[in-house]
């Protein structure tokens, strides 16, 4: 880990892990009872860890070459197997919460382990865990190959990412014990927020001095994609988590935004967390790994920056899709709903560019299920961008909101498209980042290929139905004027549809398992390849011309 | 040539992540900023009042749990949810809420004007095992909340924050908070006396759980489920509805 480190550099690692770990002991010793003393500890073990690796090869030599000869992959290395491993993590717990809804006893009798906690842990663990790391791993890949120079530092690409799994760990832990702001997708609390904060700051500085030391004249497209998600993520998570914590040796906080004012700010920060973080960082992924795999330009350079625009100007404005009908007055609902239908012109201008780009490579994505994973992603996000418009429409929503449909929907886009993307991508970088000839087996790509789709799909059309079904009993009237069905009545008819998804995120899981088990057997046992230089593939470079 | 301009942000990192900030502000900005001149957003509603302390750490213990995650607590303007749940939410009846919870799912039913809906008695038998009191429910059992002990040594520093952020909490409440919450949940002791006075008579005093020894997480929980809906009439007022709003039970 610190071999390309020099000695002056591994001592600042050292300092920085311990100041971690002090910051965790004055944690653990103002919190004393509170949850926050538990988080003080596993911070302390944390930077205590952290410094442990560092010291254990402190006196090694030190790196010869020059280092700005060579691209720094370590950090990616690092960050594929966390993605990897949170990914199983999240997964399983989703498997589990949706279990729970169908059988609900598998909650034992604890606070730990009922629906409401676990929930969290899911959603956190599968989008910051699995997506966040893949997203940092990426781009600190592509940052590199389509700039053609280093990273812009040697212990700051460490400090990302593992402050970014200090982060998460503290969420996810948290959770477990209860502590949650309840905002979605923010629920961490306000000291892993602030922590958050000073993570992702350098995380930006650091993507900015590497485009800075740029050897191509022109920032390629998917940079654009993968600032953008650093940015406005940033801006996002700021707002949306101010606020004042109860005393300093406390793990709870009030958020600052009262009511309906909190409502629109949250959904903001919720609308645009799928936007920027689940969105456009992995458009970055596309806009890279899907064109080296098929190895044809993007078609369209314009179209590129069409979608790129479109999305940053006008997703930010489709938060209050999800407050229709509520007390959140109605002129903002409306600006809502026309937004989000206007949004699906960049979405399919995206969709439709990666599409194109694979015409001519058809072949290809027939005989190689690592380019298959992404055509089917592409897919996916153009269905599921075209859903999302339709559900913002008023009346639409008045049936899809609250019910399953949502979470259907949600899972399209998560599973078909996120989740796709990001097991393309890493198939496509394990094989070169390690420099093996290949994946270990191209038969097990395959055959998780096939569990993702069959699973995506069992589930999405298990919440299709079940959440139609509910939406109209919610509304069924008798001929006499009263409601026909009880909440009861409808929650009755959903468990056939949980068992089903339930089945149908278990292979999407196997299928994650598998892709784990290839990478791994691939890193161990494929022969190295011959030495190529690597340099970043150029048809990719210079985009559309 | 639209293009050609493009090409020139494109070559400088600074304008283009200058011209990001611009793009991704305006949206939030337009749809944010007004909100705050108050009068347009939120109605009056002078009959208003706040959690009590008991009543605030219970709506902790429902976030801490996620009920959110399963209920929603905002009734929509459509027909049908009035017809089920009762007269749609107004802004103002959230206006004290930090956070929200207005939720996403309904897996269970909203819970937004639950209060007074059934017992002290239903709630503490349904929290303890959905299943006995609904056999068909997959809703989780909090069964442990009332082997929990209360936290109450810390509600004072709670309104404090709340009291800065602008809930007219008094001064005297503050310092009273852990004895109110104790009192509330304690019907025949001194200290229940100080909860009505302090915030009105309408206040349900209440052994929640059924044991007046000592103050459990399910009594919190059960006295901030039993005030959802009744911290004001303005809904009762304001819309069309036709119903009464609920009286107390216990
Ligand atoms: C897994 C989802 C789930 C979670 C989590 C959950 N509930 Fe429920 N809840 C339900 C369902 C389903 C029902 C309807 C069946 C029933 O009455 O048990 C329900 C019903 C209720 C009712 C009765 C509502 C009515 O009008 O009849 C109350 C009150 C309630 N829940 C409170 C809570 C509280 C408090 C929590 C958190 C401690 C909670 N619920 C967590 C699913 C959930
Ligand atoms: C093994 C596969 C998965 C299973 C079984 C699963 C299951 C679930 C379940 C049961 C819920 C709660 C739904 C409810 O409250 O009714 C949920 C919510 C959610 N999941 Fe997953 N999930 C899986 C994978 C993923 C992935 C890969 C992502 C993202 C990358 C994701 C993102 C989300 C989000 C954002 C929500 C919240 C939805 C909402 O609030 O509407 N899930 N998931």
């Amino acid at each position: 880990m610190i071999r390309q480190l020099t000695s002056s550099e591994r001592q600042n690692a050292l300092v920085i892990a311990l100041a971690v770990a002090i910051v965790g002991i004055a944690m653990a010793a103002v919190g004393r009872s509170d949850v926050l003393g538990v988080h003080g500890v596993i911070v302390m073990l944390f930077g205590g860890i952290v410094a442990y690796l560092v010291m254990s090869t402190f006196y090694d030599p030190e790196p010869t070459e020059d280092r700005a000869a060579s691209y720094y992959d370590d950090p990616i290395k690092a960050g594929i197997i966390l993605s990897m491993a949170w990914a199983v993590f999240g997964m399983f717990m989703g498997v589990w919460v949706a279990a729970q809804l169908a059988w609900p006893d598998l909650a034992f009798d604890a606070g730990w382990s009922t629906f409401g906690r676990l929930r969290p842990t899911h959603t956190s663990g599968v989008i910051f865990g699995f997506g966040g790391n893949a997203l940092i791993a990426t781009s600190f890949h592509v940052v590199q190959r389509t700039s053609r120079a280093r990273l812009a530092g040697q212990i700051s690409p460490w400090f990302v990412l593992l402050g970014f799994n200090l982060f998460c760990l503290l969420a996810v832990s948290g959770y477990l014990m209860g502590v949650t702001q309840s905002k979605e997708y923010a629920e961490a609390e306000w000291y892993a927020d602030l922590w958050l904060v000073i993570v992702w700051v350098t995380y930006f500085i650091l993507y900015i001095a590497t485009i800075a030391r740029r050897k191509e004249p022109h920032i390629y497209v998917a940079n654009w994609y993968f600032m953008a998600f650093i940015l406005v993520v940033a801006i996002l998570h700021i707002v949306n988590n101010l606020a004042i914590p109860v005393s300093w040796g406390s793990v709870k906080s009030y958020t600052i935004w009262p009511g309906v004012q909190d409502a629109m700010v949250q959904w903001w920060y919720g609308h645009n967390a799928v936007a920027f973080f689940l969105t456009a960082g992995f458009l970055g992924m596309l806009y890279y790994y899907l064109p080296v795999r098929a190895q044809r330009p993007i078609f369209s350079y314009r179209l590129s920056i069409l979608s790129f625009w479109g999305i940053t100007f006008f997703y930010m404005w489709a938060g209050s899709h999800h407050l229709h009908y509520t007390a959140l007055p109605h002129w903002v609902q409306t600006l809502g709903m026309t937004f989000s239908v206007m949004l699906l012109v960049p979405s399919w201008a995206s969709a439709g560019n990666a599409l194109l780009t694979l015409n001519g490579a058809w072949h290809r994505v027939r005989d190689d299920a690592t380019l298959r994973f992404m055509m089917a992603a592409a897919v996916f996000y153009g269905l599921s961008t075209f859903e999302g418009s339709f559900m913002a429409i008023r009346p639409v929503n008045s049936l899809s909101h609250y019910t399953d449909w949502t979470v259907g929907h949600v899972h399209a886009g998560a599973l078909g498209w996120v989740a796709l993307i990001t097991f393309g991508s890493l198939y496509t970088l394990v094989p070169s980042l390690w420099r093996r000839e290949r994946m270990y087996s191209a038969a097990l790509v395959e055959i998780h290929f096939w569990l993702a789709i069959v699973g995506t799909l069992i589930y999405v059309f298990a919440m299709w139905n079940s959440g139609i079904i509910q939406g109209l009993m919610w509304r069924t009237y008798t001929e006499e004027g009263a409601l026909a069905y009880s909440f009861i009545d409808s929650l009755v008819a959903m468990y056939p549809y949980y068992i089903a998804r339930a089945f149908g995120g278990l292979l999407f899981l196997i299928g994650t398992v598998v892709g784990c088990y290839n990478m791994w057997m691939t890193v161990r046992s494929v022969p190295m390849a011959a030495r190529t230089a690597d340099v970043p593939v150029t048809a990719a470079v210079v985009p559309g011309e | 040539m639209p293009e050609m301009f493009h090409r020139k942000i494109e070559r400088s990192a600074v304008l283009f992540v200058l011209a990001i900030i611009a793009a991704a502000s305006v949206g939030g900005i337009i749809e944010i900023a007004p909100l705050f001149t108050i009068d347009e957003t939120v109605e009056e509603a002078p009959d208003m009042r706040m959690y009590t302390p008991l009543e605030l750490a219970g709506r902790n213990i429902y976030i801490r749990e996620g009920c959110y995650a399963c209920h929603s607590q905002m009734i929509r303007t459509l027909r049908d949810e009035v017809e089920r749940y009762g007269p749609y939410s107004l802004a103002v009846e959230s206006r004290y809420d930090r956070p929200m919870l207005w939720g996403s799912k309904r897996t269970g039913p909203d819970l937004a004007r639950v209060g007074g809906k059934y017992s002290d008695f239903w709630h503490v038998a349904h929290l303890t095992n959905p299943r006995d009191v609904v056999p068909e429910s997959n809703m989780p059992a909090y069964a442990f909340l009332a082997r929990n002990q209360l936290r109450t040594e810390d509600l004072r520093d709670h309104l404090a924050v709340q009291r800065t952020l602008g809930v007219p909490y008094t001064e005297e409440m503050v310092e009273n908070a852990a004895r109110d919450a104790y009192g509330q949940a304690t019907p025949d002791t001194d200290f229940a006396a100080g909860v009505t006075e302090r915030y009105g008579d309408a206040t349900q005093v209440s052994a929640f759980d059924g044991v007046t020894t000592h103050v459990t997480e399910m009594d919190a929980l059960v006295a901030y489920l039993q005030i959802l809906g009744r911290l004001t009439n303005a809904a009762y007022r304001d819309t069309a509805a036709t119903e009464k709003p609920p009286e107390a039970q216990d």
